[in-house]
């Protein structure tokens, strides 16, 4: 698990145009300046939001991470909901804080 | 000169993202005490607006993150989100570095704080701004407590910060106008938004207009969460501006929970006598 890294490549994504547009144009490219796991790398590809959720990428970043997707809010809810449903619980971050 | 106006409200981004989504008649009496608010700090013709908030990872991150940050630029910009999702235009906020430097350093005499010559506003931030200062012709010094992801500052430290920078205040030549913006109860941005446990809010309302110190310091980080989710943790902005007017007591405009903001929502003055 790497939560950090997919939280900086969120949080830089959010913050930075310049990183947003080489995102946009050469994904991998980007991805591989991050210490990601192959399920991490997977959810932020395609994009999987509820699996992102369940890894515990916090929804302060999810959410932009999201919208630059074009997820409707009721989507993006929907995407975590469902994304506990198949992933089970919130494994590590805030959300599991109480569990740690 | 003694600081000339303190209050508190809220900035989630839904009050002006999915504004077209609420219930027009709530959502417009929230909007009124907003405009109230407004009107309130005008009259108290402010120099300068210190605004205690708590950012979301637009400028602090698990790099580096303050406890406690005081902006200290000559201007700003926000908001950071997309402007259509957020419902304002990006802009640039004018900035007080001089004021800031001052207040910087007389805050140290009492308390450790980070300082930023670059910030970015998020909707904690431009949300109040947006309806408290819609011209952004006042000076505006930013300040930031994380309360975003644990390991948090005490709420003790938080009353001590919130001491310091009043002293700050009075110390400066500059009529200041306070404000905090927070939530209480509310889980933004998970599968529970929308949902806010108004028992929890009236109850910590009513001991912040009070200024009941040792009611307001008693709360625990997990007793929060699970009570009031990982968004009561804002609670750090209502305390700081609940110690920056000890001994005198407020007024509660306006409090409801409007779902489709994710928040209780709340406008609320304190005395700064």
């Amino acid at each position: 698990m790497s939560l950090y890294y997919v939280q900086k490549l969120m949080y830089q994504l959010n913050r930075d145009p310049r990183v947003r547009e080489r995102f946009e144009a050469d994904p991998e490219s980007l991805l591989q300046e991050y210490e990601l796991t192959d399920e991490e790398l997977e959810a932020i590809r395609k994009p999987d939001i509820g699996l992102l959720f369940v890894l515990g990428v916090n929804g302060q970043l999810l959410m932009h991470y999201a919208a630059m997707h074009r997820y409707p809010w009721a989507d993006y809810i929907q995407a975590m909901r469902d994304g506990v449903e198949e992933h089970g619980k919130v494994r590590e971050g805030l959300y599991a804080m109480l569990e740690e | 000169m003694p600081l000339v106006f303190a209050g508190v409200c809220s900035h989630a981004p839904g009050i002006t993202g999915r504004a077209h989504l609420a219930d027009a008649a709530i959502r417009d009496e929230f909007y009124s005490h907003y405009h109230r608010l407004r009107g309130a700090l005008e009259a108290s013709r402010p120099d300068a607006l210190v605004v205690v908030g708590a950012e979301h990872f637009a400028n602090f991150f698990f790099d580096n993150m303050p406890a406690y940050c005081i902006g200290m630029a000559d201007f700003y910009e926000g908001p950071i989100e997309d402007e259509e999702w957020l419902g304002i235009q990006r802009r640039r906020i004018p900035g007080a570095p001089d004021l800031s430097k001052r207040l910087i350093a007389r805050v140290m005499d009492d308390c450790d704080v980070a300082y930023a010559q670059e910030w970015k506003f998020d909707h904690g931030i431009s949300v109040p701004l947006h309806f408290l200062t819609p011209r952004y012709d006042l000076p505006v010094v930013p300040v930031n407590i994380n309360c975003q992801e644990p390991p948090l500052t005490p709420l003790h430290r938080t009353w001590a910060f919130g001491k310091a920078l009043r002293k700050a205040c009075d110390a400066a030549p500059e009529r200041i106008a306070l404000i905090g913006t927070g939530g209480i109860s509310h889980w933004p941005c998970t599968p529970d938004s929308g949902t806010v446990n108004e028992a929890f809010d009236r109850d910590f309302l009513d001991k912040f207009v009070n200024n009941r110190k040792d009611d307001l310091l008693a709360y625990t980080d997990e007793e929060v969460y699970r009570e009031a989710g990982h968004g009561g943790f804002e609670i750090r902005t209502f305390i700081a501006i609940a110690a920056a007017t000890e001994g005198a007591t407020g007024e509660l405009w306006f409090y409801a929970p409007i779902p489709i903001f994710a928040v209780g929502c709340t406008v609320a003055t304190m005395g700064v006598q």
